[in-house]
């Protein structure tokens, strides 16, 4: 039987092509933007706006991933998930690993994922009323999602942190874990 | 010396959307001159149209004076790039529909905080024309 007659249940996961057009994705992008600006009071409600809009996708790409990639596996440690979003979803998503993945040295529970170009921002200039706002909210929604679904809840920020002789800042998705999570890691054997 | 002095984007109204100057100590036009200037344009433009011997005539292109070229470059959207040089600049035809158009496309129009038509106030866009820009003036041997 050729393989379009065959029930979408029983085909292989398909790879995919990987690309696509940038420009399509940055319209499409704006787009969401301008929608999420719709009646917004500040800059914090459309961050929280553009996050909800990524859980959805991160919760999508988890399973996905994980059945196409890691054949079926999923990780139940809080440092294997973190570098399978780091590195797999990373890759998934942007073509390339995150930069690095940083332990926060005064906080426990907090981890830092660190990107120079995330290209959700590269044509995106500010506005004076919105100057703090940092659209890889999208982005940190979507590692919140892919978390979440894993079974490590969390609260996902996205900062833009200037760096020393850089012209362009850096993007740091910091990853704050429920304190559920971090109970059940240390009961875990290391 | 080849220089370009000014850069004007016009919308299809007629209204000015973006202006810039690059080069120091040349006379200047105060804003309300500038907003004049190119509503003037764009009728001129327009009428050029109408009065031209030859069917589908797309507009003035270069306007030539003793001191200066006036390069124009009409989108299909109707939005009118200018740019005005130094006599005998070469290739401004193909910076103003190549290069400054991508520019506008790229950073103006994929900015989900600009409003079509309006005045562009893109951080990105005004970086990356002065780069442009001043990379040209560098090859000309301006003092930059």
């Amino acid at each position: 039987m050729s393989l379009a007659r065959l029930n979408i249940v029983d085909r292989p996961l398909p790879k995919g092509k990987s690309e696509v057009s940038l420009s399509a994705f940055a319209f499409l992008f704006s787009e969401l933007v301008q929608y999420c600006l719709a009646n917004v009071k500040s800059t914090g409600e459309l961050e929280s706006r553009l996050e909800s809009v990524g859980v959805g996708v991160g919760l999508r790409l988890l399973e996905l991933l994980c059945q196409r990639e890691r054949a079926s596996k999923r990780d139940i440690r809080l440092l294997d998930a973190l570098k399978f979003v780091s590195t797999t979803l990373w890759k998934y998503l942007f073509g390339h690993q995150a930069r690095d993945l940083e332990h926060s040295t005064t906080a426990p529970d907090e981890y830092m994922i660190n990107d120079y170009d995330l290209f959700v921002n590269k044509y995106i200039s500010l506005p004076k009323d919105y100057a703090s706002l940092n659209c890889a909210a999208f982005v940190a929604g979507i590692v919140r999602g892919a978390l979440d679904g894993a079974g490590f809840p969390s609260r996902v920020t996205a900062h833009f942190v200037p760096v020393q002789g850089q012209a362009k800042p850096k993007t740091v998705i910091l990853v704050k874990f429920d304190a559920s999570v971090m109970k059940r890691e240390e009961r875990l054997p290391s | 010396m080849p220089a370009i002095y000014t850069i004007l984007i016009i919308n299809k109204s007629g209204g000015l959307m973006f202006d810039r100057d690059f080069l120091p100590g040349i006379s200047k036009t105060n804003g309300n001159d500038t907003l004049r200037l190119a509503s003037i344009w764009h009728s001129v433009n327009a009428i050029s149209t109408q009065l031209s011997p030859m069917p589908n005539c797309l507009g003035i292109e270069l306007l030539q004076a003793d001191t200066f070229d006036l390069h124009c470059f009409q989108a299909l959207t109707g939005i009118k790039f200018l740019a005005m040089t130094e006599p005998q600049t070469p290739d401004v035809a193909n910076l103003l529909r190549y290069t400054i158009y991508d520019l506008y496309a790229d950073y103006a129009l994929k900015n989900p905080f600009y409003e079509v038509d309006q005045r562009i106030k893109c951080e990105l866009f005004d970086n990356h024309l002065n780069y442009t820009i001043t990379g040209l003036h560098r090859r000309w041997g301006h003092p930059v």
